[in-house]
C-alpha cells in the first residue's frame, strides 16, 4: 500500500492531518488508547520533527496548585532524541521526567529526576540490586516463578493475559527486589498504577487521592526501612538504601520518590512489554511462525519487542541554556519532550521501522531504555525476565491467540494495556 | 594491519587482525566478540562496550572525556583501567593491545 493510501486508512489520520500544525498536541491522553498518536508522530517526523506546542493537555481534574503541562517541544526523530538525551549539561532532568510538572505541595524527588552530582551518587547506591551478582542469583528464581505461573494457566479458555501473567510476574519480581512481604505484593501493583495514572482515567480521580495512597505506600515502606536499618546490610533495595552513604539520610519524600521510581521502573515497563510481545506476534503471524521454527531468535526478539512496545513513551527535559537544534531556537527554561516511541519508528534510521521483525538487524539500537547517564538501570533484568518468559512459553504453548481487542492505557507516558484477552493452545 | 586481543571473562581469547581507523568497539562487533552489545552504536551513551585495558597500554590511550567519565562513573564495577571501547580508536600505536571483558557484560 502506498503511503498516501495508508495515511487515509490509518487510525488518527484525521486529527494528524486536518489539525493545523501549530495546534497539534500529542500529550493529549485521548490519542493513545485509540492509537491515533502514530499518525501524529508520522506527520511530525515528516513535516516538523522539532515541534512546538503552545499549550499541552490540561487535566480538568488536577489540583488548583498544579501547573498544567503548558508549552513544550516535541522531539520526534531518533538522532535529535539521541542528541538531547546525551546532553545532560544543557538539558536538565529536574524537577520531573514526565510531561506534567510535579504538584507544588507534593514534590517527589527521585534520582531519575535529578542532575549530577546527586543523581550519580544515589543511582550508584541502588545499582547493585540489578548488578551481575544479583542477576545470576535471580535467574533461577525468575524461571521457577515463570514456570509456576504458566503451568497454572487455563488452556483453551479465554482469560486476561495482563492480569494472570504480565502483572503477576512483574509484581512477584518487584517483591523480591525489595524483599517485600510476598502476600502483600498486590499493593506494589496498585502503587505503581496510582503513581503514573492520569487523573480521571479510572484509577484515581484527584491529586488528593493519589497523594493519600502514596502516603500509605510511604508508611508501609517506612516500617520496612526501620526493620532493615537495624539489621546487617543485605542485597535487597530497602537495605541498600537505608545503609547506603548517599541515601541513608534521605528525607521521607525523597525516600518515597525513589520508591516510586523503582516500583514504576521495575513494574509498568516489563509488564507492558510482556503483553506487547503477545499482541505483536498475533498481529504478525509470519513472525510467530518464525519463532516457532527457531526459538534461538528469542534474545533478539526481546529487543524488538521492547522497541516495538516502547513501554515508556517519553522522557522530558528542561533546557538550561538557549540552544539551536535543527534550525529551531529552544530557549532556556523550555520544556523538551523526547518521544522515544516516535524515535523508535523513525524510518530514516531504521528500515521498516513500523514493522515488527523478530530477527531485525541491530535490534538493540532502540531508544526504549534511553541513552546517556539516565539510561534505564534495570535493562538487563528486564531483558532477562522477558527472555525467560518466552523460553518457557514456547516450551508449553503452540499458540497464544488474542481473541478480543486489547484495552490500552489512557496515558501519554505509560504505553501499555489493562486487558488482552487470550486463549492458549498447548503443543 | 594491527593485532588486538579481547579476553572474555570466561578466559576465551579472541586475537583479531584489523585495519586501523575504526573504534575498538567496531572491531569487536565486526568480529562477533561476545560481551560487547554497543546498544547506542558508538555514541558513548549506553556503556555496554565496557572493557578493562591491560595496564601496559593504558598510557597510550587518549584519556576519557567528560561524557565517558560520566558513563563509567555510574558503574560500581568500574576499575582504574575501565574504558568504553567505542571511545578507543585503533591506530598503529595500539598494535598488540589487550583488553579484558567484564563479567557484567557476559
Amino acid at each position: 500500500m502506498n503511503q498516501a493510501m495508508k495515511n487515509v486508512f490509518s487510525s488518527g489520520h484525521d486529527y494528524a492531518y486536518n489539525t493545523p500544525l501549530e495546534d497539534i498536541d500529542v500529550s493529549n491522553p485521548r490519542l493513545w488508547p485509540s492509537e491515533e498518536m502514530w499518525a501524529v508522530f508520522k506527520r511530525l517526523r515528516d513535516d516538523d520533527p522539532l515541534h512546538y506546542c503552545k499549550a499541552g493537555w490540561d487535566s480538568a481534574a488536577r489540583s488548583p496548585d498544579d501547573e498544567p503541562v503548558g508549552p513544550y517541544w516535541s522531539v520526534t526523530r531518533y538522532e535529535d532524541i539521541m542528541a538531547i538525551d546525551t546532553d545532560h549539561h544543557r538539558f536538565s532532568s529536574e524537577p520531573a521526567i514526565a510531561l506534567p510538572n510535579p504538584g507544588k505541595d507534593f514534590p517527589l524527588p527521585m534520582f531519575i529526576a535529578m542532575d549530577q552530582p546527586k543523581h550519580d551518587e544515589q543511582r550508584r547506591v541502588a545499582n547493585p540490586v540489578v548488578g551481575p551478582m544479583n542477576l545470576k542469583e535471580m535467574e533461577p528464581i525468575i524461571r521457577t516463578r515463570v514456570q509456576t505461573i504458566l503451568d497454572s494457566l487455563p488452556v483453551g479458555e479465554t482469560f486476561n493475559w495482563v492480569d494472570k501473567v504480565s502483572i503477576e510476574l512483574t509484581t512477584q519480581m518487584l517483591a523480591t527486589l525489595f524483599d517485600f512481604p510476598f502476600e502483600d505484593r498486590a499493593k506494589l501493583t496498585r502503587w505503581s498504577d496510582v503513581a503514573t495514572a492520569a487523573l480521571g482515567t479510572g484509577i484515581i480521580d484527584t491529586e488528593e487521592e493519589r497523594q493519600a495512597e502514596l502516603i500509605e505506600c510511604l508508611t508501609y515502606f517506612t516500617e520496612l526501612w526501620n526493620q532493615r536499618v537495624n539489621e546487617p546490610p543485605r542485597g535487597d533495595l530497602i537495605s541498600m538504601l537505608c545503609h547506603g552513604k548517599a541515601t541513608k539520610n534521605m528525607d521521607p519524600m525523597e525516600y518515597l520518590g525513589n520508591l516510586v521510581l523503582l516500583i514504576v521502573g521495575g513494574n509498568d515497563t516489563t509488564r507492558n512489554s510482556l503483553t506487547g510481545g503477545v499482541l505483536a506476534l498475533n498481529e504478525n503471524p509470519a513472525e510467530y511462525d518464525k519463532l516457532r521454527a527457531d526459538t534461538s531468535v528469542i534474545p533478539n526478539m526481546v529487543s524488538e519487542i521492547i522497541r516495538w512496545q516502547t513501554p515508556l513513551a517519553h522522557m522530558r527535559r528542561i533546557a538550561l541554556e538557549d540552544t539551536i537544534l535543527n534550525g529551531k531556537h529552544i530557549k532556556k527554561g523550555d520544556k523538551v519532550v523526547m518521544w522515544y516511541v516516535s524515535g523508535n519508528r523513525d524510518e530514516s534510521v531504521n528500515a521498516d521501522a513500523e514493522k515488527f521483525i523478530i530477527d531485525r538487524a541491530k535490534a538493540r539500537n532502540h531508544l526504549s531504555f534511553g541513552f546517556g547517564i539516565h539510561r534505564c538501570m534495570g535493562n538487563k533484568l528486564a531483558e532477562m525476565q522477558i527472555n525467560i518468559a518466552w523460553e518457557e512459553i514456547m516450551k508449553r504453548f503452540k499458540n497464544i491467540e488474542v481473541v478480543g481487542e486489547p484495552v490500552r492505557i489512557r496515558s501519554a507516558f505509560v504505553k501499555g494495556y489493562s486487558e488482552l484477552p487470550v486463549r492458549l493452545e498447548a503443543w | 594491519m594491527i593485532k588486538v586481543t579481547f579476553i572474555e571473562h570466561s578466559g576465551d581469547v579472541h586475537e583479531i587482525e584489523t585495519e586501523t581507523g575504526s573504534s575498538l568497539m567496531e572491531v569487536a562487533m565486526n568480529n562477533d566478540v561476545p560481551g560487547i552489545d554497543a546498544d547506542c552504536g558508538g555514541g558513548c551513551s549506553c556503556a555496554t562496550c565496557h572493557v578493562y585495558v591491560d595496564s601496559a597500554w593504558l598510557d597510550k590511550l587518549t584519556p576519557p572525556d567528560a561524557m565517558e567519565e560520566s558513563m563509567l562513573g555510574l558503574n560500581t564495577m568500574r576499575e582504574e583501567n575501565s574504558r568504553l571501547s567505542c571511545q578507543i580508536d585503533t591506530s598503529d600505536e595500539l598494535n598488540g593491545l589487550v583488553v579484558n571483558l567484564p563479567e557484567f557484560q557476559g
